[in-house]
């Protein structure tokens, strides 16, 4: 009898190996994504015309299966993560350039025409004031992109070996051991939670300057804490 | 001073939000524009730090084109404060205060000792430095505004409707404070409001702008009140202006009679030695006590629990005839109590006698005007 932990040697991971091998899958894309959504976003909020194209254009390709882009991009990257992590970060736009252009356009008016007054020039009020005021706009929506690019991992393995944990629901089927597929789905409920406890703390830390508890929340405030619930697919 | 030279701001759609206004703002003074929303003020105010560029006319300041120095060097020159304040809500209120400082190349410590003196100027308490905007009232806020505005301590200052939003217990409180901060610091203050009240109550000069940017009238408020240029400023106005005008004349000059004081222990001969109706009693030390009637005043056995309230007292001197006039229709007997900064009774003056001081004020007001036309 096989342990809960023993994973078939055809994966060519151990567990602790196919964790790693999913974060790694799941946060690189998130981060690719961020480092796209930041100067697209930016583009939105300078002219407004672009906005509505943009997010229409960043909702049709959450529409694309995965497996579409897979054909296609196999024969450009092959069996490789690549292949996997390339539509995963296309996927965390349809997040994350809502979130930033939401969150930067939250920024008050007045508070904007008081930095222009004050002599920022345009690049340093994005830098200074624009992003930081929308950083828990962004964490909202980087939560969202990390709990779906997480579980969405798992369809690597229809390429063959690159859906790390998601590999264990093939082989439970193929090996007929249904503790993997238990395995491979707390796992991933786990390693999901982990992470957005760590964004959640990586808000706090950002942001002393939000109200806390029950005192008088900003507007800003309460809409980056109802799009991830209100968002999860 | 800022000369501002037949400017003119046209948009691409055609609209016309200042239209070759003229004006001369007076150095280390409060010159405000007032008008009706559309009537261009925010827009002229924003053109003074290339906020707006205009599309007609020259801004000079002390006599040369602001569009001949670079724009953030001309707005780090100007201080400016906006309705709602404004502030950088992810910062902490050193750092908002402290933000122009830095950005000029002040170190961390003198920046924030300059905000930490500023906060004192502008009356905030110093434990609030560390807290975030969110932890402070609208006032408090504003009053950051305005410490932030002064952080580099800029000749000339640009004020955007900032007590707008502030209930008007706490905008009084703040238009004092402003007077009291100018006193000690003569900035050149450019102040924008639709309040004509807070125009007359805060303006060296006062600029009346109408709808479609063109200046109805450029005047001091009490020429304002006293000599409308047309329907339209007359109306801004209101209907009580000639009430208003009254807070331009001094009460100092008042006939104030003292027959009519009594102290509470008086005796017989005093009482019935005045022929006023009404007598006003005060304590030992002279503060008042209230009114009673001649004939109810029994000597030597003054009830001071039936008199008639005496209502509010006005300071001749310090106070103008508006605040005088008011304190006599408040009193319960039609006559208003003076009293010193100490508040004992120097004198009662009634309505009527009030009612003659105004005419004189105002004849003489004309009289001044005339020598001026003349």
């Amino acid at each position: 009898m096989t342990g809960f932990f023993d994973i078939p040697s055809d994966l060519q991971h151990s567990w602790t190996g196919l964790i790693g091998l999913h974060m790694r899958e799941a946060l690189l894309p998130v981060a690719a994504g961020l480092l796209l959504a930041l100067p697209i976003a930016q583009l939105c909020g300078r002219f407004r015309w672009l906005y509505p194209p943009v997010l229409g254009m960043t909702t049709v390709l959450y529409a694309v299966p995965s497996l579409a882009f897979f054909v296609v991009l196999i024969d450009y990257t092959g069996q490789t993560e690549l292949t996997v992590m390339i539509p995963l970060a296309l996927y965390s736009l349809v997040v994350l350039v809502p979130a930033i252009v939401d969150g930067v356009r939250s920024v008050p008016d007045e508070t904007l025409a008081a930095a222009t007054a004050m002599g920022f020039g345009p690049v340093r009020r994005y830098l200074q004031v624009q992003l930081p005021i929308a950083a828990p706009a962004i964490i909202a929506g980087l939560r969202v992109a990390t709990a779906s690019s997480i579980s969405l991992v798992s369809v690597g393995a229809l390429i063959g070996n690159q859906g790390a944990l998601g590999n264990l629901l093939a082989a439970a089927q193929k090996y007929d051991r249904p503790e993997l597929a238990v395995n491979a789905v707390v796992t991933m409920a786990v390693l999901a939670i982990l992470c957005d406890v760590l964004l959640v703390g990586l808000r706090m830390l950002l942001t002393p300057w939000m109200p806390r508890g029950g005192t008088r929340p900003k507007p800003a405030a309460r809409r980056a804490e109802i799009t991830p619930e209100g968002a999860v697919r | 001073m800022i000369r501002i030279d037949s400017v003119t701001k046209r948009y691409p759609d055609g609209t016309v939000a200042v239209d070759r206004l003229s004006l001369e703002i007076p150095d280390r003074s409060i010159t405000v524009l007032v008008g009706p929303s559309g009537c261009g003020k925010t827009t002229t105010l924003r053109m003074i730090n290339r906020m707006v560029e205009p599309t007609g006319g020259t801004i000079l300041l002390d006599g040369e084109d602001i569009q001949r120095q670079p724009v953030t060097t001309l707005r780090r020159s100007m201080g400016y404060v906006i309705q709602n304040a404004g502030l950088f809500q992810h910062r902490t209120i050193v750092d908002n205060i402290a933000t122009v400082p830095r950005m000029l190349g002040w170190g961390k410590q003198r920046a924030r000792e300059r905000a930490a003196e500023l906060m004192e100027r502008v009356g905030l308490d110093p434990s609030l430095a560390k807290r975030y905007p969110y932890q402070l009232s609208g006032g408090q806020q504003q009053r950051v505004g305005v410490a932030r505005a002064l952080a580099a301590d800029p000749p000339v200052l640009l004020m955007d409707e900032p007590f707008s939003a502030v209930d008007p217990v706490v905008r009084k409180g703040l238009q004092d404070e402003l007077l009291r901060i100018q006193d000690e610091l003569g900035k050149t203050i450019v102040f924008v409001t639709h309040d004509i009240d807070e125009a007359i109550k805060l303006g060296t000069m006062v600029a009346v702008l109408r709808e479609g940017g063109r200046l109805a009238q450029y005047a001091p408020p009490a020429e304002l009140l006293s000599s409308p240029a047309d329907g339209f400023v007359e109306d801004f106005l209101g209907a009580d202006r000639g009430i208003r005008r009254l807070s331009f004349f001094p009460s100092a000059a008042l006939e104030l009679t003292t027959d009519a004081v009594v102290p509470a222990d008086a005796g017989a001969a005093l009482i019935t030695a005045t022929k006023a109706p009404h007598l006003l009693v005060t304590d030992p030390d002279g503060r008042p006590l209230g009114w009673a009637g001649r004939d109810e005043l029994t000597a030597g056995d003054i009830r001071t629990d039936r008199l008639l309230p005496y209502g509010r007292p006005f300071v001749p001197g310090a106070d103008s005839l508006r605040v005088a006039l008011d304190c006599a229709v408040l009193s319960p007997v039609g006559w208003a109590v003076a009293v010193d900064g100490g508040g004992r009774v120097t004198g009662v003056v009634s309505q009527q006698t009030i009612g003659e001081a105004i005419r004189a004020a105002h004849t003489a007001g004309r009289a001044d005007e005339e020598k001026v036309a003349g």
